[in-house]
């Protein structure tokens, strides 16, 4: 979905959603990257949580009104100029297909193109790290082929396996634990993304480049 | 110290939530019935932030290896020490050796399904990204980031602090604030950012009809079932932060409640979000029962915060009294 002006919503009494214009694209997001590190010195802020092209802001506490808060991020995004990230790149090798990928007959059913012609455009971009979110250590990626964007499942699934590599409408990722997740499922990775050993304990952050290379593809 | 005796506790450690780690994908965890947790922990003296056991599976039984202070709240399971009951919402001394047990909930003037055992000194686990609760998604937090399991030893208590002034109690804040709509539980809901979006049918629906929670429910969220919500137009939403509270509609037009270990972010259209003051009504509804949805706005939502806040300040009021007569006495 996408709007001609920013727009500020409620996420209960816990925080506010602000979301960004326009297509989702890297100066965007470079934009929601500098309005966060502004929020986060702010006050009326906990945390400053940026999503895809878009920022929620968590509360200390419950503000009487949140009107003022919501107007300053108003101002903050148009004032706010991109802010852009130097980051590392981390090769992930994928299998496709088979056990790993058990919903690529859904994407192939829903892009009319074969395994091969979906990794060929999966593996094509260096796709950068937008935000963190969803799970410990998970990574959202921007720069996905549109072609090969597939809609949500249904109803979600109940258990995706950590290492699972997935689309989800015109996003791509992979799960870094066990769990939930309403997305297509495509293939698998072994890489660790979080641990909480480290400091920071997630193993990518926004700015970062992440490629995925074919390692095996199950037809 | 304290010995987990049930062959399936599928108990967790929960202290009321891991805030400032959303950055790192980390959610909330914490207390479903946050209120009970802290309650419980202001009536034997302790922070309200320390950490207890949450109970969700019973009978539930545990041994007490040192004496130690404790209170059940939460549902009102019957409880026993070494076979001799003991009052809900009441503070205890326990000796070394002694048997807690707790059974189903039973019915009483409220319905509610998950207790909190809290000791003197809180559940000594270790804090982890600002936190003791457990992460399950993460397996980090809480006891070995995992649900308790028959002969796992929790440490509890400061040393110093096994024995406590004990014996009062509290009345559960399900008795002395239920919130009912035609003899349902109710929860207050400020709309979303998609709530427009959805067909008036739909939206009518939503707040007349009661919704059933269905066995798909947990700590990471609710699966209601009842009329089917749908959007005027599809939409396919860009990933974006959400909290517990936020109700989901899936495509399959059933919408699912965030709960407390519900992940950090989604995509889903909103409806709207159960207010973070009714969160702990939500946390107690049993899987089976039916729920309900009463609009709110801000300021109704900043008063169900504060009259929280209230029945928490008279706790720690009375339990402060209760300790200073006794000292007296």
């Amino acid at each position: 979905m996408t709007q001609e002006f920013p727009t500020v919503s409620f996420l209960g009494t816990t925080a506010l959603l602000f979301e960004a214009p326009g297509e989702t694209s890297l100066a965007a997001q470079q934009r929601i990257w500098s309005l966060a590190q502004e929020a986060q010195s702010w006050p009326e802020v906990a945390e400053a949580v940026p999503g895809m092209n878009n920022l929620m802001v968590t509360f200390p506490q419950t503000p009487a009104d949140p009107a003022p808060l919501a107007s300053s991020l108003r101002a903050a995004w148009e004032a706010a100029t991109p802010l852009p990230l130097e980051g590392r790149l981390v090769e992930l090798p994928v299998t496709y297909g088979g056990d790993a990928g058990p919903h690529i007959a859904d994407v192939i059913a829903h892009t009319g193109l074969d395994i091969d012609e979906i990794v060929a455009r999966h593996t094509a971009p260096d796709y950068p790290v937008y935000a963190i979110g969803s799970h410990p250590g998970y990574c959202y990626l921007g720069g996905m082929d549109p072609r090969i964007a597939t809609p949500r499942r249904k109803t979600p699934v109940l258990r995706l396996p950590g290492g699972a590599v997935s689309i989800g409408g015109p996003q791509t990722g992979v799960s870094a634990s066990d769990g939930p997740s309403g997305w297509n499922t495509i293939g698998g990775t072994t890489m660790v993304f979080f641990d909480t050993a480290q400091s920071p304990p997630c193993l990518l952050r926004p700015g970062d480049i992440v490629r995925f290379r074919a390692a095996r593809v199950i037809r | 110290m304290i010995e987990i005796l049930s062959e399936t506790a599928l108990a967790t450690v929960q202290d009321l939530g891991r805030l400032g780690a959303l950055g790192f994908g980390v959610g909330n965890s914490g207390a479903m019935d946050d209120l009970a947790l802290a309650a419980g922990n202001l009536l034997l003296g302790n922070d309200e932030t320390d950490a207890g056991v949450e109970v969700q599976i019973f009978p539930f039984a545990v041994r007490f290896q040192a004496p130690v202070a404790f209170a059940v709240t939460g549902a009102d399971c019957a409880a026993t020490l070494d076979g001799r009951p003991i009052l809900p919402w009441w503070s205890c001394q326990a000796s070394a050796g002694q048997v807690l047990r707790l059974s189903s909930p039973v019915a009483s003037t409220w319905k509610a399904s998950r207790a909190y055992l809290c000791v003197a000194g809180g559940i000594d686990a270790p804090v982890v990204l600002g936190s003791r609760s457990t992460q399950l998604r993460g397996a980090f937090g809480g006891h070995q980031g995992r649900a308790l399991m028959q002969g796992d030893v929790l440490a509890a208590g400061a040393p110093g602090e096994g024995v406590r002034r004990v014996g009062f109690g509290l009345r559960p804040p399900g008795d002395v604030d239920p919130l009912l709509q035609d003899g349902v539980a109710a929860m207050r809901v400020l709309p979303a950012a998609e709530y427009e979006r959805f067909s008036s049918d739909s939206l009518a629906s939503f707040w007349v009809e009661p919704w059933k929670i269905t066995p798909q429910s947990d700590r990471y969220g609710y699966r209601l079932a009842g009329p089917t919500l749908s959007l005027t137009t599809a939409l396919e939403l860009r990933s974006h932060g959400i909290v517990p509270g936020v109700i989901q509609v899936p495509p399959g037009g059933q919408p699912i409640v965030q709960m407390r270990d519900a992940q950090p972010s989604g995509g889903y259209p909103k409806i709207g979000t159960v207010i973070a003051a009714d969160l702990w009504r939500l946390g107690q509804a049993p899987i089976g029962s039916k729920i309900r949805f009463v609009h709110c706005d801000w300021n109704a939502a900043i008063a169900a915060e504060a009259r929280n806040r209230d029945y928490l300040d008279k706790v720690r009021r009375l339990t402060a009294l209760y300790r200073s007569q006794q000292e007296k006495g």
